[in-house]
């Protein structure tokens, strides 16, 4: 995760909340959150590795799969429930979103913005699936099975009555993060929702 | 002689016994008017005593976890694989403490143990058990070693619900729990299995009522078939079909042969039994099963694992084995929904194995590294 993500999410994050990071990785963004806002919280993970990584720094970490294994997690047991960079390897991100919406009071997403100028201009002139430092896969070893733009993670959010509390638009490179607030959908390169019901 | 023990073993090490002289009152409303513990300990106890870790057994273990009794023992302790220097439970860095609980028949007080009463072993009257009487003669043992408060208490199977009830009777004693292959209660099924295997005791005529001692004889039979059982219970189909398939000990299955044929798995499990009757004691094994089907987790608190979650202090790691129907990786996901819902510090893994419940004792290389990663942060806490 970029440090710039990191810190927009920190910020909605707030201080003592109890928070679950669903896909948490190695834990990072839980530990910052622990040292910096002071939250309480568990990760899903799914990945043994990573599960070691995160009992190895003292995170708390609960295997399960994110698609299949949040009915365990009672309504509103939450604060905010966080997902940061995972939306495009689920089976089904919108029935996610809606679990995540039921478990917590708020939610943070972040994703891959497929609608980067620099995606579509790979897949439009190169007639390839686009292979980017941030999306660096093969379409066969890809786990992204789910790729979304802006305006159709917007649209999602406004099909099923999405509160879009703020949003925020991370450009990597230089031009782009000049452009990125007036167009996001060509600028962004990794969106980041905080949303409610 | 250490030289001769394996890199990484505990080495030679020597079981003590530890008499209580004042009367333990059990959870059944009887007491027993003395006991004993047998115990090993590995590793020092340091100087701040923050670096004692129970050891907590299952059904048919006791206080021999790790390293030799002497340089012909065939084999270490139970759990040799994950105690010893260097180990994840690393006797380096902490002070490891495993005793055989009351009731065994490894040298605590226990059915073959002389009632004082009658000068007879307690045989079939040893009064029954609960969980919580062994936490309640742990306690007893952690204040005779100076120990107020464990690093961490840790057990598989029972052991783990022994673990889960150290850590809501004295929540202010245990800073780590790590509960394996667990369950909060036995399901109907596990208590049939137990419910098989006593029978198996009963129906022995050697048995004699759990009178066997007196009369200077051993059910054997009863006790070898009830440990076939189990064993067959602990381990997973897949694993069975690796380690023995069809394969044959002896005899032939082509036509024109007539001489009896025997499965390696049939020999393999004959000799588990003859090995277990050897040592193991009838009234034990039916005293410590009925501890298990008798375990109920929530019961005294109003059957909400979360309010008894609630009182923990710890922080819990839960592990699970894929296979394991015996101690079912729902089981373990069950303990980790109260807790969560408790509120209380956990981590939860379901490792992939296919040696069934028995995998919590046997090497596998990622339950090692999540072992040693979380028994690391439980060092830095010392």
């Amino acid at each position: 995760m970029l440090r710039v993500d990191l810190a927009i999410v920190q910020c909605w994050v707030r201080p003592g909340s109890r928070v679950l990071d669903l896909g948490c990785g190695d834990g990072t963004l839980l530990e910052v959150l622990r040292d910096s806002r002071d939250i309480e919280g568990y990760g899903i993970e799914i990945d043994a590795e990573k599960i070691t990584q995160c009992v190895g720094r003292g995170i708390n970490v609960i295997e399960a799969d994110v698609d299949h294994g949040l009915a365990d997690f009672p309504d509103k047991s939450f604060d905010t429930v966080l997902m940061t960079n995972s939306l495009q390897v689920l089976r089904r991100p919108d029935r996610v979103i809606a679990e995540m919406l039921r478990i917590g009071e708020e939610c943070v997403v972040t994703f891959p913005n497929f609608g980067n100028i620099r995606t579509r201009l790979s897949l439009a002139a190169g007639g390839r699936m686009p292979v980017t430092r941030q999306l660096p896969y093969q379409w066969y070893d890809t786990p992204n099975i789910h790729f979304c733009t802006v305006r159709d993670f917007e649209e999602l959010c406004r099909q099923q009555q999405i509160r879009v509390l703020d949003r925020e638009f991370v450009a990597e490179q230089f031009p782009d993060r000049l452009i990125k607030a007036t167009w996001p959908n060509l600028f962004c390169a990794t969106a980041i929702y905080h949303l409610a019901k | 002689m250490p030289d001769s023990f394996p890199p990484g073993s505990a080495g030679l090490v020597v079981p003590e016994v530890h008499r209580f002289d004042s009367p333990l009152e059990l959870s059944c409303g009887r007491s027993l008017p003395a006991f004993e513990l047998v115990v090993e300990t590995y590793g020092e106890l340091n100087a701040a005593r923050s670096n004692a870790v129970l050891i907590c057994h299952a059904l048919s273990g006791h206080h021999h976890a790790a390293g030799f009794h002497g340089s012909e023992d065939a084999r270490p302790g139970w759990w040799d694989h994950y105690i010893g220097p260097g180990k994840p439970i690393d006797t380096e860095t902490f002070y490891v403490v495993c005793l055989n609980n009351i009731g065994g028949c490894h040298g605590s007080t226990g059915p073959r143990s002389l009632n004082p009463e009658t000068g007879q072993p307690w045989g079939k009257h040893f009064p029954p058990l609960r969980v919580r009487d062994w936490v309640k003669s742990q306690a007893l043992l952690a204040d005779r070693l100076g120990i107020e408060q464990w690093a961490a208490v840790v057990g598989g199977s029972l052991g783990g619900m022994n673990a889960m009830r150290w850590a809501v009777e004295h929540p202010e004693r245990v800073r780590h729990c790590l509960v394996i292959a667990s369950a909060m209660k036995l399901t109907a099924q596990n208590i049939a299995f137990n419910e098989i295997a006593r029978r198996a005791i009963r129906s022995d005529p050697d048995f004699r009522d759990g009178d066997f001692a007196e009369q200077g004889v051993v059910p054997r039979n009863g006790l070898a078939l009830a440990r076939m059982v189990g064993h067959v219970t602990y381990l997973s189909d897949a694993l069975m079909g690796l380690r023995f398939g069809r394969e044959l000990r002896s005899g032939s299955l082509q036509r024109g042969f007539e001489a009896p044929v025997q499965f390696a798995v049939e020999s393999y499990l004959h000799h588990q039994g003859e090995k277990f009757a050897e040592d193991f004691d009838a009234n034990t094994y039916i005293l410590i099963t009925k501890m298990l089907d008798y375990f109920d987790f929530a019961r005294d608190y109003g059957d909400d694992p979360v309010r008894a979650f609630s009182r923990a202090q710890a922080r819990f790691l839960v592990v699970a084995f894929s296979s394991d129907w015996r101690f079912a990786p729902e089981r373990s996901r069950e303990i980790v929904r109260a807790l969560v819902a408790a509120n209380r510090d956990v981590s939860h893994a379901c490792i992939e194995s296919d040696m069934g419940h028995d995998a919590f004792l046997l090497p596998n290389s990622r339950y090692e590294a999540l072992f040693r990663a979380y028994m690391g942060r439980v060092a830095g806490t010392c």
